[in-house]
């Protein structure tokens, strides 16, 4: 197993604000768009170097995603941020109609995805937006891993053309990635290369698999993990090459099971090779307050919860 | 060009919507019709746009517009007024409009970017979304210093959205000052009146209150007086505050029985009554 060690932890929506910070300096077509949220969405140093490139819509999302397509017709391009609640199902269908549907080059980069938002419970924990931003045509996912990761998308996002949702998260989480990765929209990372099991994860689950890759290596298994941070479109191929030797598969999201990167996995096995697969996801509920840590665990995010999915499918492999 | 030519190019744009309609036996005469004067007047005098020809003769569309007054239609069911005028206007040719809602067309339902037709910048149909975008294009303007305005046209069903009124509180706040919003009033929607189905009252000091400069047209169906209200917009455009013009229309406007209630709103004529309105509306650049 690679060693993967941090010195640093910090949150992803940081590396975004970060990468904003950057872009801000180099592109002067990025523009940025919050409903009230800025300090959640760590984009005040954008803001106060380019003042005339923001626009605070209030609390008004619908609104927002709307004024963002339109800005793409000057030739600018927008990221419109919030939580990711409420740039994902409160506007599906302002995203559907004025960004997809139209294939507007809007940027939607949204915070505090998923249960590690913590104590503010389920009404602000979305579980549901990869798979319903999956589901729309045009429309391209990002879920990256730590704080270099979500910057470097956040950066190649300006030179990528068309609709993209880019979510990650509120928590500090370890720094374990090249600060001067070259982020490469649709291609996989390989983290481990193994032959034993495919561990496929994305965004905060990354670091999870790897500390489980840790402990299934001290029990004789050697597992391949991928860090799937596009989950759409999907790199198929690196997928199905490690499938194909590994023969059995777990994937780690912290997102529904339903629609999100497991079935995204599933349907393109289902299609090529098939191979057991154990999900590591919740399982049709909402969450719930606690500390990040706490609702990890009791939602069987862990990486406890990846290495006994890991053995589970081991064992199914004929 | 004179009101004269302007009432004559309307008048094949209602034929054109007529017989769009009845070609698909679906779609939205109604509204098309009441705002018919409305588009004839901004795409053949009011608007700026540019007037370069590109392949087949055509007039180029360019998705940026810059330098071009732009145009929004937010009540998208109302296209076949919209495919008409950008067709008579020369963006495509009007034979493309018996294409209307049928398979493998450009000429979708409701206006779409998707098949690439010229002179459509956003997808629109699902209610509500069109001031955000005009909102959204007309910031990009402010930011290219191109001093072109933005139109953007609503039905006053349409004024039931909730994301109507969070556009309505953005263009006063940020001072969209190039930016012409016009209601289509003609108390019609589907289920019926809009007194009825959901009562809009006073639009004028709800637009008034939350900021806009609110100026009105008494009959959108008069060309004179549609022309007048547009070059007061443009006027007092500029000065700080975002320009919502009321206007009042009749839906139908231009064939008898279908004005005067909602009931043309969403349905095409038969043969029979097609020939009747087409009766009622000279034909004055041929028919497509």
């Amino acid at each position: 197993m690679k060693k993967y060690t941090y010195t640093e932890k910090q949150d992803t929506r940081s590396g975004f604000g970060d990468g904003m910070t950057e872009l801000g300096r180099s592109n002067p077509k990025v523009v940025t768009l919050c409903a009230d949220l800025v300090g959640s969405l760590k984009t005040a140093t954008f803001i106060k170097e380019n003042p005339s490139r923001f626009f605070q819509t209030g609390i008004a999302e619908a609104n927002m995603m709307g004024i963002a397509a339109g800005l793409t017709i000057g030739g600018y391009i927008p990221y419109p941020t919030t939580f990711a609640n409420f740039g994902s199902g409160r506007v599906y269908d302002q995203i559907r109609q004025s960004i997809a549907y139209s294939n507007k080059n809007v940027k939607i980069a949204v915070s505090h995805a998923g249960l590690t938002l913590g104590e503010d419970g389920a009404t602000h924990q979305i579980l549901e937006d990869i798979a319903m931003m999956r589901a729309m045509p045009n429309m391209t996912v990002i879920n990256p891993c730590d704080y270099n990761q979500t910057k470097a998308a956040t950066i190649a996002l300006a030179d990528h053309v068309g609709p993209a949702y880019l979510r990650f998260g509120r928590p500090k989480v370890p720094i374990f990635t090249d600060p001067n990765q070259k982020f490469e929209i649709g291609k996989a990372w390989t983290v481990n290369e193994g032959k034993d099991v495919s561990i496929f994860a994305t965004g905060h689950l990354v670091w999870e698999a790897i500390q489980a890759g840790e402990i299934l290596a001290e029990k004789g298994i050697d597992a391949e993990i991928i860090n799937i941070h596009t989950i759409k479109p999907l790199d198929t191929a690196a997928i199905l090459k490690s499938v194909r030797k590994t023969k059995c598969v777990v994937t780690c999201e912290e997102h529904q099971a339903n629609g999100g990167l497991g079935d995204a996995v599933a349907q393109t096995l289902a299609q090529n090779f098939l191979a057991p697969q154990e999900y590591v996801a919740v399982n049709n509920s909402f969450g719930e307050s606690g500390t990040p840590e706490q609702l990890m665990a009791k939602y069987g995010l862990s990486a406890e919860a990846i290495v006994e999915k890991t053995l589970k499918v081991i064992g199914r492999k004929n | 060009m004179q009101i004269k030519e302007l009432e004559d190019i309307a008048s094949q744009v209602r034929r054109d919507i007529v017989r769009m309609v009845h070609g698909c036996a679906s779609g939205h005469p109604g509204g098309s019709l009441g705002c018919t004067d409305l588009l004839v007047a901004l795409y053949f005098q009011q608007m700026k746009i540019s007037n370069r020809k590109g392949k087949g003769g055509y007039l180029s569309f360019k998705m940026d517009g810059l330098n071009e007054d732009l145009f929004f239609l937010s009540n998208g069911h109302i296209s076949p007024v919209f495919y008409s005028v950008l067709s008579r206007r020369g963006y495509f040719d009007p034979a493309e409009l018996a294409t209307f809602r049928k398979i493998d067309s450009r000429l979708q339902g409701h206006p779409t970017t998707h098949e690439g037709l010229p002179g459509i910048r956003v997808a629109s149909g699902s209610l509500g979304q069109g001031m955000s975008v005009a909102i959204g294009a007309a910031l990009s303007k402010k930011l290219n210093n191109d001093d072109k305005n933005v139109f953007v046209l609503m039905g006053d069903g349409e004024q039931q959205e909730g994301q109507v009124w969070e556009a309505a509180q953005f263009a006063p706040h940020h001072k969209v000052d190039n930016l012409i919003a016009i209601i289509d009033l003609n108390h019609q929607q589907i289920d019926g009146s809009t007194d009825e189905v959901m009562n809009n009252r006073d639009l004028k000091a709800k637009y008034k209150a939350f900021g806009w400069r609110v100026m009105e047209i008494a009959n959108g169906n008069d060309m004179e007086e549609v022309v007048k209200g547009l070059r007061k917009a443009k006027r007092i455009s500029g000065k700080g505050q975002p320009i919502m013009i009321i206007m009042h229309t009749e839906m139908g406007a231009g064939v008898d029985f279908m004005m005067g209630s909602h009931k043309w709103h969403g349905i095409a004529p038969n043969d029979e009554q097609l020939a009747a309105a087409l009766a009622q509306l000279p034909e004055t650049i041929g028919d497509y």
